[in-house]
């Protein structure tokens, strides 16, 4: 017998992993939760039967999505991110010492219970001292919030979902809002390949634009992902991503990361006409 | 009616019939269970054309109901609480008219709030009906009409003894309501009939702690808009109708200007709605009114904005307040509701109802989710962040007291001419003049153009509201009675 999950990437083109058995399957009130173990990519975490964690590339999405804000200004100390339930963002923020609290809001509790007993790679650090998690809509809990934060991280899954108010105008006001004065804004940015998400990045990307007065796109290589190139969102108050990098002061760290480094950072930026010319066309 | 139950629904049971026994189509109409527009039919689904067909003996003639459209009728009454029930094809407005046009002949009195729809007002034209104006209560914060005061209504009976009906609009578009029990009471003992136009309360029928339904208190027709609340397809509707009146005179006054064609995905939403409306529309409501009520204090969180709800009740003009409707102020933060309203659809890609003057309405279902309604509160807050501005200059009072010369009829029918809006001033408008939505007019044929009237209109037309009404769809020109 032959067991294989499949993610339609488009209508047209599928993706497929050979699974050994399934660990957890479940339904909350807001998606289908699943995780598998399979023998190339380890254990993964899918939600409404798309692909959101593995345990072989996971680091790549969760270096990008950290180590790139935190060389920028290494000064960060309070970080919020908005989903990550599976825990790989608030790990490596945990990294830093020098980051005194992260505040997760995830919407789905049962993601981030099942993370920690079956994906404790990404999960493990939910307990560090620094951290509080909060249940409830990210939307609804940066309503209320005004110049508090230093970063805030938008990990979320796909625009269509429970995700969905998190790639929208009011959003972004309100991520604005929250940030400080020299406030930085990152967020998963989907892929611009197919053409299925593409109208959602595209409009997202611009409304991050009436907002901040500085925002990049960056790349990286992901494996698991819908054509398997993803882009990152930088936006923010002050600080250009490439020219305010501060590698120095980020590399002294010493931090042992399996993607990230500041020669990498740099070139992230540089991203292909085809998407140049995406995100100029809006 | 034998052996059916609230868990039937004949319309729909008859329609599965009929599809699942393939009957060869020489009938209209000509597309032919969808084969004659294969476009529209994978637009719309097959399912979907292939019940879209005529009436036939199986499926029964509204016009003339005698089988299954009969049974899906007594099924409603029964659900309403009416002793008859009738489904309407061509809007809530042809109900409102219908109702009207069974009680009152032309020259007849009808006792009648200024603020209802325009259906009412088009009834009074056709039928020659003579309205009596009861000035609904105002409140001036809001800039909003309120319900109409029972004291006002049997001042008007008591002045009017000769008049046919009491109308009655119950739950106002923003969730106003009037002391209805009291209102039919009083009608009753001076013979009058009391007509209810409920369009905007088919929960009230099934859901918890609402305000009373028009059938509870005594009415004896009600005009009710499965189509808004209650989830049957856009344009369907019911006429309720109590013991009092003759139903099989209000099918031949229904016949006049119904539609002989009626369509079956209308009357089988109605059906089917129906049918979860009576077994679960306690559920329903209680979930809609739940995250109704959750909306208006976050949204009272934000400041500025005031979503109002029971604490208007004051016993006479507001005697009673529907929850569901998540109604919003927006004056403090120096923007008219329409411009609210504008910018939630072109900056976030929210519609909601419908923004006028001071406020915003927006129509909360068990259709609704967390999630949108979660946007809907920060795309508030975000745009009192962004744009809100001094509140100096804005107009305040929405309604205007008409100065009524002429009856609808007379001035809709009199010798008339065009001329310019702008040199109209003290002048016998001959036709309707609204916002749409909400679809109140403001100016109604045979009143008086003043000065309130005018600024209230240019003022709407800056601020971006659609109005509509007048021959001259741009409102530069407007027809007046000639010769008075």
């Amino acid at each position: 017998m032959e067991l294989w999950y499949t993610e339609n990437h488009t209508e047209n083109v599928r993706f497929s992993i050979k699974v050994n058995k399934v660990l957890y399957s479940g339904q909350s009130q807001f998606q289908r939760v699943d995780v598998f173990e399979s023998e190339e990519f380890g254990r993964f975490l899918t939600l409404d039967g798309l692909m959101m964690i593995t345990e072989k590339d996971e680091f790549i999405y969760h270096d990008m999505i950290v180590h790139v804000p935190m060389a920028v200004n290494p000064n960060i100390k309070k970080v919020l991110v908005i989903g990550g339930g599976d825990g790989g963002t608030v790990r490596e923020l945990t990294r830093y010492e020098t980051i005194e609290s992260i505040h997760m809001v995830e919407i789905d509790k049962l993601v981030v219970d099942v993370c920690r007993e079956y994906i404790p790679q990404t999960a493990s650090k939910l307990d560090d001292p620094r951290v509080t998690v909060y249940f409830e809509d990210g939307l609804k809990f940066i309503r209320s919030k005004k110049d508090e934060y230093d970063l805030i991280i938008v990990d979320s899954t796909d625009p269509f979902g429970p995700g969905e108010g998190l790639f929208t105008r009011e959003f972004y006001g309100n991520c604005y809002n929250a940030l400080k004065e020299d406030g930085i804004m990152v967020n998963q940015h989907e892929s611009p390949y197919y053409s299925y998400y593409l109208n959602s990045m595209k409009r997202a990307h611009r409304r991050i634009k009436e907002f901040f007065p500085i925002t990049k796109v960056y790349q990286a290589h992901i494996p698991t992902y819908p054509s398997g190139y993803w882009l990152f969102g930088f936006a923010s108050k002050k600080y250009d991503p490439v020219m305010d990098l501060k590698e120095d002061e980020w590399n002294k760290l010493r931090l042992k990361t399996k993607y990230y480094n500041t020669e990498l950072h740099k070139g992230s930026f540089a991203i292909p006409n085809y998407v140049k010319e995406l995100l100029e066309n809006e | 009616m034998k052996g059916l139950s609230q868990e039937n629904a004949p319309i729909y049971e008859a329609l599965k019939a009929y599809k699942e026994n393939r009957t060869v189509r020489f009938d209209v109409p000509g597309h032919k269970g969808g084969r004659g527009n294969k476009e529209l039919t994978e637009f719309l689904g097959e399912n979907c054309l292939k019940v879209d067909v005529n009436s036939m003996k199986p499926l029964d003639n509204l016009s003339h109901p005698v089988s299954v459209i009969k049974d899906a009728e007594k099924l409603a009454a029964e659900a309403f609480g009416a002793e008859n029930a009738f489904f309407i094809v061509n809007g809530t407005t042809a109900a409102v008219q219908a109702m009207i046009m069974s009680v009152c002949k032309s020259e007849d009195k009808i006792i009648i709030p200024r603020n209802v729809h325009k259906s009412a007002i088009n009834a009074m034209i056709i039928c020659g009906a003579i309205p009596v104006y009861v000035n609904p209560g105002v409140d001036k914060d809001l800039g909003i009409s309120l319900g109409m005061s029972v004291e006002d209504v049997k001042d008007a009976i008591l002045k009017n003894k000769d008049a046919k009906a009491v109308f009655v609009n119950n739950p106002t578009y923003y969730g106003v309501c009037s002391n209805l029990k009291e209102i039919v009471k009083i009608a009753h003992e001076n013979n009058m009939l009391v007509l209810v136009d409920e369009a905007h309360g088919t929960h009230f029928y099934f859901g918890e702690d609402m305000p009373i339904s028009a059938m509870e208190a005594g009415a004896d027709m009600a005009a009710v808009s499965i189509h808004k609340t209650g989830g049957s397809l856009t344009q369907s509707s019911l006429l309720l109708c109590g013991k009092n009146i003759n139903a099989d005179y209000v099918r031949q006054i229904i016949n006049l200007t119904q539609t002989t064609s009626a369509s079956y995905l209308l009357l089988v939403s109605l059906d089917l709605a129906r049918k979860n409306l009576s077994l679960n529309g306690k559920d329903i409501f209680n979930k809609t009114a739940e995250i109704a009520n959750y909306a208006r204090d976050e949204i009272n969180k934000i400041g500025g904005y005031r979503a109002f709800s029971k604490e208007l009740i004051n016993n006479d003009t507001v005697y009673d307040f529907d929850v569901t409707k998540l109604s919003v102020h927006t004056r403090d933060i120096g923007l008219a509701g329409i411009e609210v309203y504008d910018i939630l659809r072109d900056e976030y890609n929210i519609q909601i109802e419908f923004g006028d003057i001071g406020n915003i309405l927006a129509i909360i279902s068990a259709g609704d989710r967390m999630l949108e309604i979660e946007r809907l509160i920060s795309a508030l807050s975000e745009i009192k962040r962004l744009y809100s501005k001094d509140k100096k200059g804005m107009l305040e009072s929405e309604y205007i007291t008409p100065e009524v010369v002429l009856s609808p009829r007379e001035a809709f029918y009199a010798r008339k001419k065009s001329i310019p809006l702008s040199k109209s001033l003290g002048e016998i408008s001959s036709e309707i003049v609204m916002a749409y939505p909400p679809g109140i007019p403001i100016l109604s044929p045979g009143e008086r153009i003043t000065k309130d009237v005018l600024d209230y209109i240019y003022y709407a037309k800056e601020k971006g509201s659609l109005l509509t009404g007048p021959e001259d769809m741009t409102l530069e020109n407007i027809n007046i009675v000639e010769g008075l």
